[in-house]
């Protein structure tokens, strides 16, 4: 680990409000190096509200997020420069090429060689025919793998994914699955927000259940997560 | 890092308005049309009322650049890459430097097509007697006007009103810009050019723009932070 690294993420006693609308409640949990978290819940369980403050985007209205012993305050540009983020939206220009976009985000993390590094995450993504093409000309699917190579682009320390599996078909979902597993061998943090339960399945070190923006179950090596979520959920 | 970051994010904006010509062709077609409309209403006998071109000029750049600040941030919300930008490791005062840049290229692309056409059709081509204090006045105007514009259409980003609201908070602001811009372009116009009172009001612009531009960088991060 070198200085300006982290091999943790705590989350500690979290809450956000905006205005009177409480999004997250009173929120703890722990991701370490080199296991992969993930948020379940409903929509509007306050999922996507953590992963920005953990992107440090927000700040919460009380608690603390620590990242190994960086202070987001203090350490801010660093610190962002360990963090990887696919949101729900896709953060791509679409009148660039995807190599172009991922070139682009490269030079901004400070990556020698932003073309070569921007080719070679297409030919992670299988898009590497496409690399010249416009993203506005991409299906769904090749945006979202576009997207992740962008959030991996600088291979950060913590990875935070929303919804990743959305819009992948079966082959694609199959690689993203891989690909975390890759992720995982090499000592990223990965949180991972999703309700396809399914796709999830086998592949978390732990599972927080979040229900109306509280923790109704924290699980370690979950089983049977469909299962689990019913009975924690009541639904 | 920084002037890279800033570099980075220019050229981008740039890339991408050549692939679209989008903020570029419906400002140019804004400006010149507000200009046309001026001509016909104020230009009788094919005189034009005296000293008006400099004030008509201004107002052009000033509504111009509205909508050019505009669609600027709306491109960056539709895919949420702001959010993206501001993720990134750079200091977040360089994106806004970035954007700042890239409004004031686009003006300064407008204004050149806007100038000649004053000139033209306001009897006022005494504007390109001295190209180098109207460049001066030009882009001390367009980075003052630019440099609040740009801080608050990144503020207003996720209000619903935000096209609304952005003129309605600018334009109060940038008053004093727009004064000292009309002000230091009518001296060019004046039969006999005075260059220390041009030089009185490029200063004062360079004034505000150091005011402003400094104020807005101080202030983006903790703004956008939430």
């Amino acid at each position: 680990m070198t200085s300006g690294d982290f091999d943790h993420v705590a989350v500690d006693d979290v809450s956000r409000h905006f205005g009177r609308r409480r999004a997250v409640s009173h929120v703890s949990f722990t991701a370490r190096a080199g296991t992969i978290l993930g948020l379940l819940g409903p929509n509007g369980a306050g999922k996507s509200t953590l992963l920005a403050m953990l992107a440090t985007l927000l700040r919460p209205t009380s608690g603390i997020i620590r990242f190994g012993s960086l202070d987001p305050r203090a350490d801010g540009a660093g610190l962002r420069g360990r963090i990887g983020i696919l949101g729900h939206d896709l953060f791509l220009y679409p009148e660039l090429t995807a190599s172009e976009n991922l070139a682009f985000f490269a030079g901004l993390y400070r990556r020698a060689n932003p073309s070569v590094v921007a080719l070679r995450a297409l030919d992670q993504a299988g898009l590497a025919d496409r690399a010249g093409d416009q993203v506005i000309s991409f299906s769904r699917g090749m945006r979202q793998r576009v997207a992740l190579e962008r959030a991996l682009i600088h291979e950060p320390r913590l990875a935070l994914l929303d919804e990743p599996f959305t819009g992948l078909d079966d082959a694609s979902a199959a690689a993203l699955v891989r690909r975390l597993g890759l992720l995982k061998a090499s000592g990223t943090i990965v949180i991972l927000a999703t309700h396809d339960l399914d796709l999830a399945e086998g592949l978390l070190d732990e599972a927080v259940f979040l229900r109306d923006g509280r923790v109704a179950a924290a699980v370690s090596r979950p089983e049977r997560l469909r299962a689990t979520y019913r009975d924690v959920m009541g639904g | 890092m920084f002037g890279r970051a800033v570099w980075l994010i220019l050229r981008k904006d740039l890339m991408v308005e050549v692939r679209s010509g989008e903020i570029a062709y419906t400002t140019l077609f804004f400006a010149v049309s507000c200009i046309l409309i001026f001509a016909f209403a104020l230009v009788r006998d094919g005189r034009a009322p005296e000293d008006g071109a400099a004030g008509l000029l201004w107002i052009a750049i000033a509504f111009a650049g509205t909508l050019a600040l505009g669609r600027a941030f709306e491109r960056e919300r539709q895919a949420e890459t702001l959010r993206a930008l501001l993720m990134a490791p750079a200091a977040r005062p360089a994106v806004y430097v970035g954007k700042l840049l890239g409004i004031v290229a686009l003006l300064a692309g407008v204004e050149a097509v806007l100038v000649p056409l004053v000139a033209l059709l306001f009897e006022a081509r005494a504007l390109l007697a001295h190209p180098v204090w109207l460049a001066g006045i030009l882009a001390a105007g367009t980075l003052g006007f630019a440099s609040v514009g740009t801080l608050f259409a990144a503020m207003l980003i996720r209000a619903r009103t935000r096209d609304v609201l952005l003129p309605v908070l600018l334009y109060p602001v940038i008053v004093p810009v727009m004064i000292a811009a009309v002000r230091g372009t009518a001296v060019l116009l004046q039969p006999e050019f005075d260059a220390q009172v041009a030089a009185f009001w490029l200063t004062l612009l360079a004034t505000f723009d150091v005011v402003f531009v400094t104020l807005a960088m101080w202030t983006f991060e903790p703004v956008m932070t939430d």
